[in-house]
């Protein structure tokens, strides 16, 4: 096991509501949310600050609940826009100290230092200490950094020592701070593999690590061992950089989608068609963006009671990122899927995947499908060029208009990109 | 400082002068109602947060008219951090 490696991992605390206290200095110790439109039916907690937290206010909880459990709780809207400019500016910062960067979603990221630490005097801690200070005096938040040989490590000692702290997990002290931790606190351990794993009577990182491998593979299948090797420490894989000018924080596109839970309940499939659509021509209109083809398209639903969600998938007959073509197999497997005399739908997804380049050679035919879809194409790329000179909703479908409800929703513009899978 | 209750984030216009390298230098700062106040010199710039008002950007310590205060970038706008007299609060 090599454990020479001197990776960073940087957490920015609270983010949103970090930002938002950055930017209205009368939001400064007092409990603050960041949440979703209650009109919308998006009401839920996104990030709650530390006051709020103390209070017992908990991420992805309805604001209604949030604001019963803390009662003065001041709630503002997300402004995406601006914590994408803090995140760059964060970046920026650690593109001080070196070029590989790799970003976990807006907040976070992993600065691998092996070769660049003998520049700062060969000392992680003061490494540190210089990207904490600087983020606070920079950007007016603070940041959880966590230091260790492997990315798994590091993270576990940035989400070990918040707000505003440093940990380090070393081969010395790694047995008694991280092998003591609960198994959950360990990443990619969610709350269902945590209780498959006590179920085997594993609580502890400790314990998976030196779990019998059969029993984990059995309990949790192939990616068990991967995540028993993260528990040893045995995480060897390498700091990804980003480049900047491509993309934010996605590493390479391996799907692409777009849901929205509705602001009503829909009940008719004319309206389920009218938002699959909706969410389909951005999904589209993002392939074309990508430069990409999808072979598979995929339409969720989300049950108003239950809260369950369907999902049905299908190949295309040729790969395409032609808005009808997409957007008609999507409506046709929602629709196929839902009863609408007993059942309605709360939300609504689609998402286009196994991904190829938009440019390849294309087999024509005798019958002329392929001449139709080239002006499909034509018309589409005129439209995404209308949409990018004079916004979203330059031009839009009639069925947008059909149903006032809808009309106010830009899917596009919304979108904003959450951390990959490490495993991507 | 009498009379001076709090400060408020206000963008204002700016006259500035880029050089090669895309450093921006601010020459004069020009207030709502037209006045303009002239820079006589940059002291320091550097990238900061504003702890008065909120806000992040490049901050310019700036001498202007004998006084040296603080003028931020916020790319592609400019604040200050605006005084607050007693009468705009009522």
């Amino acid at each position: 096991m090599d454990t020479s490696r001197k990776i960073l991992h940087c957490d920015m605390n609270a983010f949103y509501a970090s930002v938002e206290q950055a930017e209205r200095p009368e939001l400064r110790g007092r409990p603050l949310v960041v949440g979703g439109n209650e009109e919308l039916r998006h009401g839920i907690v996104l990030t709650a600050s530390y006051e709020a937290k103390r209070r017992g206010v908990k991420t992805a909880m309805a604001l209604w609940q949030a604001r019963q459990a803390c009662p003065d709780v001041v709630i503002v809207p997300p402004r995406y826009e601006l914590y994408r400019r803090y995140s760059m500016a964060a970046r920026r910062i650690y593109y001080d100290y070196t070029d590989l960067v790799e970003p976990f979603g807006p907040d976070e990221a992993w600065l691998d230092l092996t070769g660049s630490i003998h520049l700062w005097g060969g000392d992680v801690r003061s490494v540190a200490a210089s990207i904490s200070n600087r983020i606070k005096h920079e950007l007016g938040i603070t940041c959880s950094i966590g230091y260790s040989w492997n990315k798994i490590f590091a993270k576990f000692g940035s989400d070990h020592d918040k707000p505003d702290g440093y940990m380090e997990v070393l081969p010395d002290n790694a047995c008694d701070l991280v092998w003591k931790a609960p198994v959950g606190d360990l990443l990619y351990v969610g709350p269902a593999t945590e209780h498959k794993l006590n179920h085997f009577g594993i609580w502890t990182i400790g314990q998976l690590a030196r779990a019998d491998p059969a029993l984990v593979r059995r309990t949790l299948g192939k990616p068990g061992l991967v995540v028993q090797a993260f528990a040893q420490g045995r995480d060897a894989s390498p700091v990804r950089p980003l480049d900047l000018a491509i993309t934010d924080t996605e590493r390479e596109v391996k799907s692409v989608g777009n849901g929205i839970t509705c602001p009503f309940d829909v009940e008719d499939v004319r309206t389920a068609r009218q938002v699959v659509w909706l969410m389909g021509e951005s999904v589209s209109q993002r392939l074309r963006q990508l430069g990409l083809m999808a072979r598979t398209v995929s339409a969720t639903g989300r049950d108003f009671r239950t809260l369950a969600c369907h999902s049905r998938q299908a190949r295309l007959d040729r790969p395409s990122n032609i808005t009808t073509e997409i957007c008609s197999l999507a409506a046709s497997l929602l629709v196929s899927d839902w009863d609408f005399r007993y059942e309605k739908i709360r939300a609504i997804g689609v998402r286009a995947s196994n991904l190829v380049p938009a440019m390849r050679p294309v087999q024509l035919d005798i019958e002329g499908v392929e001449e139709r879809r080239l002006r499909q194409r034509a018309l589409d790329e005129s439209m995404d060029e209308l949409r990018h000179r004079f916004g979203n909703h330059a031009v839009r479908r009639a069925s947008e208009l059909l149903d006032p409800r809808l009309s106010g929703l830009d899917p596009e513009r919304d979108h904003f990109t959450h951390p990959v899978s490490y495993f991507a | 400082m009498d009379g001076i209750i709090d400060r408020r984030k206000h963008y204002v216009e700016v006259l500035s002068e880029t050089d090669v390298e895309g450093r921006a230098k601010p020459l004069e700062v020009i207030w709502d109602d037209g006045t303009r106040y002239k820079i006589d010199r940059v002291l320091d710039r550097r990238q900061a947060h504003s702890l008065r008002t909120g806000g992040t950007g490049m901050r310019y310590t700036v001498r202007v008219a004998g006084r040296d205060t603080f003028l931020y970038y916020e790319g592609p706008r400019w604040f200050v951090e605006a005084k607050v007299p007693p009468s705009y609060l009522g």
